[in-house]
């Protein structure tokens, strides 16, 4: 049996092409799950869930849900955004609580860089990072690239165009260490502002216009810019963002013809993206939601399962 | 009153008489009666205690010019008694308390509450910085005249930065008269702001906001330039880049009346150090490069940078044992101090009397203490040194009421054997 060395999923930095390959790979078999009419396994029967959502977020917590769900776990949902619970008591007090509930994994999402790694440290059950402020978010890059490797073959040497608001997304980071653990050639398309502090160090190209950005490229993949950032702060506005690095027909020309279009949702139709491309035929936006279930399926049951030969008792 | 104590066969190092020589130090009435080769045949007080110093550096005690304690208004995290126990430890005789408590020391009766607990209750010479505007809020000038007066040894606005250069302007013209060290880190309000760690490629792949060091060295120019246009004795109480030991030599030639201190954390680690998100390296300013690093060591070997102070900052878990961003800046530095500062020492990169110097003689002239000196009549505040004991800094040796330590089982190599204050022992470690 493939093994994988890894208790946690806390980032895609660490794992190596085999374990991003393993993974993959059981993603590849749970679509076929989630594509039949009996949709629901015994694989994790009988350990518990709990998605630990501090940052509200409806698609990646339910695409958790329903995956786990799937593999026939108990699940529970804790969104602390919002609510009381976050009210004086830290984030350790909250981990600890649920710790003492014995679940057998821990979902967690967090607007604070590393709060998934502090939670590992203090709970005695799997934590799998769901998005941690503007670090990493490895189930996002891991569904990526299963729709990739479907509609491509394959991941090495091919070339990926991240265009957006790569400074503020884990997201890019996420993606960048993967394509890069698997052979692919990275290019980033932004304007300056809104690139990390020494982005041409971390493993991908970088592009200030479309157009050249998006030459020859096989997969383009939009970033979402959020609202707050859009009216003067990092760019002037949003006619203005359309303008250049919004992906437009004009702009997706560059691209080889059978460009992907990817988004990791939600769009801002009219900003990042036209309507148009989102709903074309190059677009494979829904298909990375429902890669999405698949993949967060295979990391459950690589973390749950594999690696004991059977559940954490 | 104490009794007499000879030290005898010790290497005694003095940055304030430039001495370097093995022989006695005899110490009478809590002050230096003598101290050097001469003193070796003087013979003993009567009564006196015999100490043999053999293998051991006897220096003037220690002096820190940036501490915070928790006294008044955070007394679990430290007092200003176990503070002092913790000096000791350091071998650290005298501290300068910042004003960032609460309520805030910006008013006689705060800077008389300090010293009176310090005399009370303290093992070390514990001596107020008073802020250096009302409430540390950068707007309204504090009482110079009475607060020094009342024993303030400088003013600053402690974690604070000064953002209005008009309101500095007048402090400075103002305290001028007064002859008060104005101490000031400086961090400008915008740029970088919401930074948590050095800008660069570790905090991006980090995914946190970093701290550009322009930050640091634009407002320090500006205040450079107001000191000059002032002439104000200017501090800078905490550089973290080498462009701000260069824009303070630059001034120092045009003739500015210019200091600057570093912390020992800035000299010993980096931003490597972090790793995956450990807050007890989580500083301000942060953490710089390693490059950054070695050019400030050189900085300071070469004396542009004045002093080493520990920036001793006790947090509870409360505010450490958060996500990176969220939680306190700061770090407890009383007791590795000295041990970290060696460092420099065994790599052979700054002098042991350099270091001395930094972290005694120098403090004491700038902030104007009668103190880092070994000169017969001096006040007999002295540490002896093992310089290469090596030892393992366990978190259960910390006596600081606060375990935040970067060095958290760190190796060192040479102690703090024993501290006299005023003549009386208050640590032996031997």
């Amino acid at each position: 049996m493939d093994s994988f060395p890894h208790r946690h999923l806390l980032g895609i930095k660490g794992l190596t092409e085999p374990d991003i390959n393993l993974l993959l790979d059981k993603a590849d078999a749970a679509v076929d799950i989630s594509r039949q009419r009996e949709k629901k396994t015994s694989t994790l029967r009988g350990l518990t869930q709990i998605n630990l959502f501090f940052e509200a977020s409806t698609r990646t917590q339910s695409s958790f849900e329903l995956a786990g769900k799937r593999l026939g776990a108990d699940v529970m949902n804790m969104s602390v955004g919002n609510s009381s619970v976050k009210k004086g008591e830290t984030l350790i007090d909250t981990a600890m609580t649920l710790n003492a509930m014995h679940p057998d994994v821990l979902v967690v999402r967090h607007s604070s860089a590393g709060a998934a790694a502090l939670l590992a440290q203090k709970v005695s059950c799997s934590v799998i990072n769901a998005g941690d402020g503007q670090h990493e978010h490895p189930t996002q890059a891991l569904l990526d690239a299963l729709t990739i490797r479907r509609a491509k073959g394959k991941l090495s040497r091919i070339i990926v165009a991240i265009c957006g608001d790569v400074l503020h997304s884990r997201v890019a980071r996420s993606n960048i260490l993967l394509l890069n653990a698997m052979g692919a050639r990275v290019r980033v398309v932004a304007p300056a502002t809104l690139l990390p502090n020494g982005i041409a160090q971390m493993g991908a190209e970088v592009y200030h216009s479309m157009e050249e950005g998006l030459k020859d490229a096989d997969v383009v993949m939009m970033l979402r810019l959020q609202r707050e950032r859009m009216s003067g702060a990092f760019v002037p506005s949003v006619r203005e963002y359309f303008r250049y690095f919004g992906l437009d027909a004009e702009k997706l020309k560059a691209a080889k013809e059978d460009a992907l279009v990817m988004h990791p949702g939600p769009m801002n139709r009219g900003v990042e993206i036209a309507s148009e491309i989102a709903d074309g035929p190059q677009s494979v936006i829904e298909q990375q939601v429902e890669m999405g279930v698949a993949v967060r399926m295979a990391v459950m049951e690589t973390l749950l399962v594999s690696q004991n030969q059977g559940p954490r008792a | 009153m104490t009794r007499p104590t000879v030290i005898k066969n010790v290497r005694i190092i003095d940055p304030s008489q430039d001495l370097d020589e093995t022989g006695t130090i005899v110490v009478k009435d809590g002050r230096i009666a003598a101290a050097g080769k001469a003193a070796q045949n003087q013979g003993a007080p009567d009564g006196a205690d015999i100490v043999d110093g053999s293998g051991l550096v006897a220096a003037p005690g220690l002096v820190d010019a940036r501490v915070f304690v928790g006294e008044p208004g955070a007394e679990h995290r430290e007092t200003i008694e176990s503070a002092s126990r913790a000096a000791a430890a350091g071998g650290i005789t005298t501290f300068i308390i910042m004003p960032d408590t609460d309520p805030v020391i910006d008013d006689i009766a705060l800077v008389e509450y300090v010293l009176k607990t310090g005399r009370d209750k303290a093992l070390v010479h514990v001596h107020p910085a008073a802020a250096l505007t009302k409430r540390l809020a950068g707007t309204e000038m504090t009482e110079f005249g009475l607060l020094r007066e009342a024993g303030a040894v400088a003013f600053t606005n402690g974690r604070h930065a000064i953002h209005d250069a008009q309101v500095l302007r007048r402090a400075m013209t103002y305290a001028r008269e007064f002859g008060a060290v104005i101490a000031l880190e400086t961090r400008d309000e915008h740029l970088g702001a919401g930074g948590v760690m050095n800008e660069g490629l570790l905090a991006s792949w980090l995914g946190l906001s970093g701290t550009p060091r322009e930050a640091e060295v634009i407002p320090l120019e500006r205040d450079l330039r107001l000191a000059a246009l002032t002439h104000a004795a200017y501090h800078a109480a905490q550089i973290s880049v080498p462009e701000s030991a260069e824009a303070i030599r630059v001034a120092r030639n045009r003739g500015a009346n210019v200091t600057c201190g570093i912390s020992i954390n800035h000299l010993t680690l980096n931003e490597n150090d972090i790793g995956e998100y450990r807050t007890f390296f989580k500083l301000s300013p942060p953490l710089r490069g390693e490059d950054d690093r070695t050019a400030m060591v050189q900085a300071l070997a070469d004396g542009t940078i004045d002093i080493i102070v520990s920036s001793h900052d006790p947090q509870d878990v409360d505010t450490k044992r958060l996500p990176f961003a969220e939680a306190a800046d700061g770090a407890i530095g009383l007791e590795t101090m000295l041990a970290a500062a060696l460092r420099l020492h065994h790599s052979g990169e700054v002098s042991l009397t350099r270091l001395i110097d930094a972290m005694s003689t120098r403090p004491a002239r700038i902030f104007g203490l009668d103190a880092g000196s070994l000169k017969a009549g001096a006040v007999a505040d002295i540490v002896l040194i093992d310089v290469d004991e090596p030892w393992l800094a366990t978190k259960d040796r910390f006596v600081s009421r606060s375990k935040n330590t970067p060095f958290e089982d760190a190796r060192f190599t040479g102690r703090a054997v024993s501290t006299y204050v005023a003549g009386k022992l208050v640590h032996s470690g031997r």
